[in-house]
């Protein structure tokens, strides 16, 4: 099926926030937004629904804290025990104030990494993947709105246009 | 512009009323003699079965570990008339546990205040006249606390027993500190800080008042520059006076972050006291252009500075339990022993309840949700200082009672009343601050 996109190329992040706002005021989906750098607040004014990677990350961290916890107790109660600083209680609960640095690095250790390798397996990014972006442009001075057309081209272009668009290419794809 | 209520006031004055009234009887109901002193534990004790044996081990875990200073000084005393002397010492150290708590969260909202101006915050400037109503505080607060440690240079009271002459003919250490721990250089040393503090609220809370009214932006400038320079003086100072006003309670003791552990407590109480106040004058119709996003930010700030102060309070216990030295680790023992309900009760409000009710961003936003929090967290912050004051003053003759909360309501009391009062004497927005503009479309 023959499709037809348009792309509105912005070059001012304020500009293009109240594009977006102005696209999503007369009910037109937006497609994507490709932007050199992380515009605040653009996914809330796209409507796109609220992102569930502190959620995954909360997951993590509490992980990485029962890691941690059977990891030292394996370490250093039940394998090999010391008696550090006069304390050779064998007990990991007596000895928990040592193992807090390790508890709270490790939490932070999954937490943070685990979270980046869950963002990056959903954004569909790996080593050598093809750019999607449409134009390198959008990596350097340029915001680029992707909108599908449905036989209404002429309105779109005209409000594409009015919300202060310094570029727009219509491109026909069939695939 | 902010009319201080007619109910605010008269709820105010009847805190400081119902305060000064639980204060006195504390005072009065203190021991005057040994005697006395022996009746009222024996009193206390009444009803449960070998309290007393259970009391006399207690006492000498005391005199092993928690007031070693005393014991050491006293070895002629006896251990009735030390006990005599803790419950002597309690309505004071109440009363200036409640003093300092206060003052102290006047001191936190100005080392906030003077951190937005250096770093030129753009988010901020809506909530400074509401900062400086808060650091307004600092001349009463710091005035009582000065006339409680000149109290105690006079022998009112034992709070610091290094300012006692015969104590001191008798312990090594303390003369080896004397150089320092003088009470004529003590009560220099505090005027300078207070004096200092007061300087700087003052000085930059008129630029401030100027710059509305200004053409150009010199006040703001000059401000911006005397605030960072205050900062210096005020991380100095401030340290000194941790060690001053409360390590010394415990002369044999010392800790080298405990300068930056009461920081982040009184930070931490002078940022939900703003938030507090700015909630509150919210909910009565004004600060209009204060929105949630300006909550959140302070609610973030409750957030960080609480997980801050739990980061130092837990390296200055580990490093002491792990190395095991008796002299470091007497301060920890007696706090676990003596203390354990609200030692371990103060890292639950200030640590794990902030954690859990200020993770979500979405929560931050909800202002009864900060509230609340902010309740435990002043709370708890009380709990800190109680738990630094009174091991060392009152050994294991603590109880939250009487003294204790009438001193709070007390310093609550003058503390609502001196803060809105101030809060009523100019506009309760600035007119030219130059960022007022970007503090206003501040959006999270």
């Amino acid at each position: 099926m023959a499709s037809t996109t348009i792309h509105a190329y912005y070059d001012d992040d304020d500009v293009l926030m109240h594009a977006v706002k102005k696209v999503k005021a007369a009910k037109h989906h937006i497609e994507e937004v490709y932007c050199p750098f992380p515009v605040h607040g653009l996914d809330k004014a796209m409507g796109l629904a609220p992102t569930r990677i502190a959620i995954t990350s909360f997951i993590y961290g509490c992980i990485g804290l029962l890691v941690s916890i059977i990891m030292m107790n394996y370490i250093m109660i039940e394998d090999w025990p010391q008696d550090i600083g006069g304390k050779p209680s064998f007990s990991y609960i007596e000895n928990m104030p040592a193992f807090v640095p390790i508890m709270f690095e490790l939490t932070v250790f999954f937490a943070a990494h685990l979270m980046v390798i869950t963002f990056y397996l959903r954004s569909r990014l790996w080593p050598f993947k093809k750019a999607e972006n449409p134009d390198v442009r959008s990596t350097d001075a340029h915001f680029i709105m992707e909108i599908e057309v449905h036989d209404n081209e002429k309105e779109l272009t005209d409000l594409l246009l009015d919300t202060g668009a310094v570029e727009l290419n219509i491109i026909k794809n069939s695939h | 512009m902010y009319t201080f209520s007619n109910r605010l006031k008269i709820t105010s004055f009847i805190l400081m009323a119902i305060g000064a009234l639980a204060i006195g009887v504390g005072f009065v109901s203190a021991p005057t003699t040994v005697e006395q002193a022996k009746a009222m534990v024996a009193a206390h004790d009444d009803g449960h079965g070998g309290a007393h044996a259970e009391e006399a081990g207690q006492a000498a875990a005391a005199e092993h570990s928690g007031a070693m200073a005393h014991e050491e000084a006293g070895h002629g005393m006896s251990h009735d008339e030390h006990l005599l002397h803790q419950l002597q010492n309690k309505p004071w150290a109440a009363l200036y546990v409640a003093a300092f708590f206060f003052f102290m969260i006047a001191l936190g909202a100005l080392a906030f205040y003077a951190i937005q101006h250096a770093s030129q915050a753009g988010w901020s400037p809506l909530l400074f006249r509401v900062m400086e109503g808060i650091t307004s505080y600092l001349v009463p607060g710091g005035i009582i606390v000065f006339l409680i440690l000149l109290l105690s240079v006079l022998h009112m009271n034992h709070l610091f027993v290094w300012m006692d002459a015969d104590v001191v003919a008798e312990d090594k250490l303390l003369q080896g500190k004397s150089g320092f721990l003088n009470p004529i250089w003590f009560l220099v040393r505090a005027a300078i800080f207070l004096g200092g503090w007061i300087l700087y609220r003052e000085y930059s809370r008129k630029l401030s008042l100027q710059q509305d009214g200004a053409s150009d932006n010199a006040n703001f400038k000059l401000n911006f520059r005397i605030s960072a320079g205050f900062l210096v003086f005020y991380l100095i100072t401030e340290s000194m006076m941790s060690w001053d006003w409360i390590m010394s309670v415990d002369p044999h003791w010392f800790s080298t972050l405990f300068g930056w552990y009461v920081f982040a407590s009184m930070f931490v109480s002078g940022i939900t006291v703003i938030a507090l106040v700015s909630i509150y004058l919210k909910s009565k119709g004004y600060l209009e252009e204060v929105s949630d996003s300006h909550i959140h930010d302070l609610a973030k700030f409750m957030f960080g500075i609480s997980i801050f102060w739990t980061y130092l309070w837990f390296s200055q216990f580990m490093l002491i339990w792990y190395s095991n030295i008796p002299e470091e680790v007497t301060y920890y023992v007696t706090r676990i022993e003596d203390y354990k309900l609200p030692f371990f009760a103060m890292v639950v409000m200030n640590f794990v309840f902030p954690i859990l009710i200020l993770m979500n961003s979405e929560f931050k936003r909800v202002n009864w949700f900060v509230i609340m929090a902010g309740l435990v967290i002043l709370a708890g912050h009380y709990l800190d200082i109680f738990n630094m004051i009174m091991p060392s003053t009152v050994g294991d003759q603590w109880y939250i009672g009487i003294p204790e909360i009438g001193a709070v309501i007390f310093f609550l009391g003058l503390f609502i009343f001196w803060v809105f009062r101030a809060l009523s004497t100019v506009p309760l927005q600035p007119k030219r601050n130059p960022f007022i503009e970007e503090s206003k479309h501040f959006h999270y």
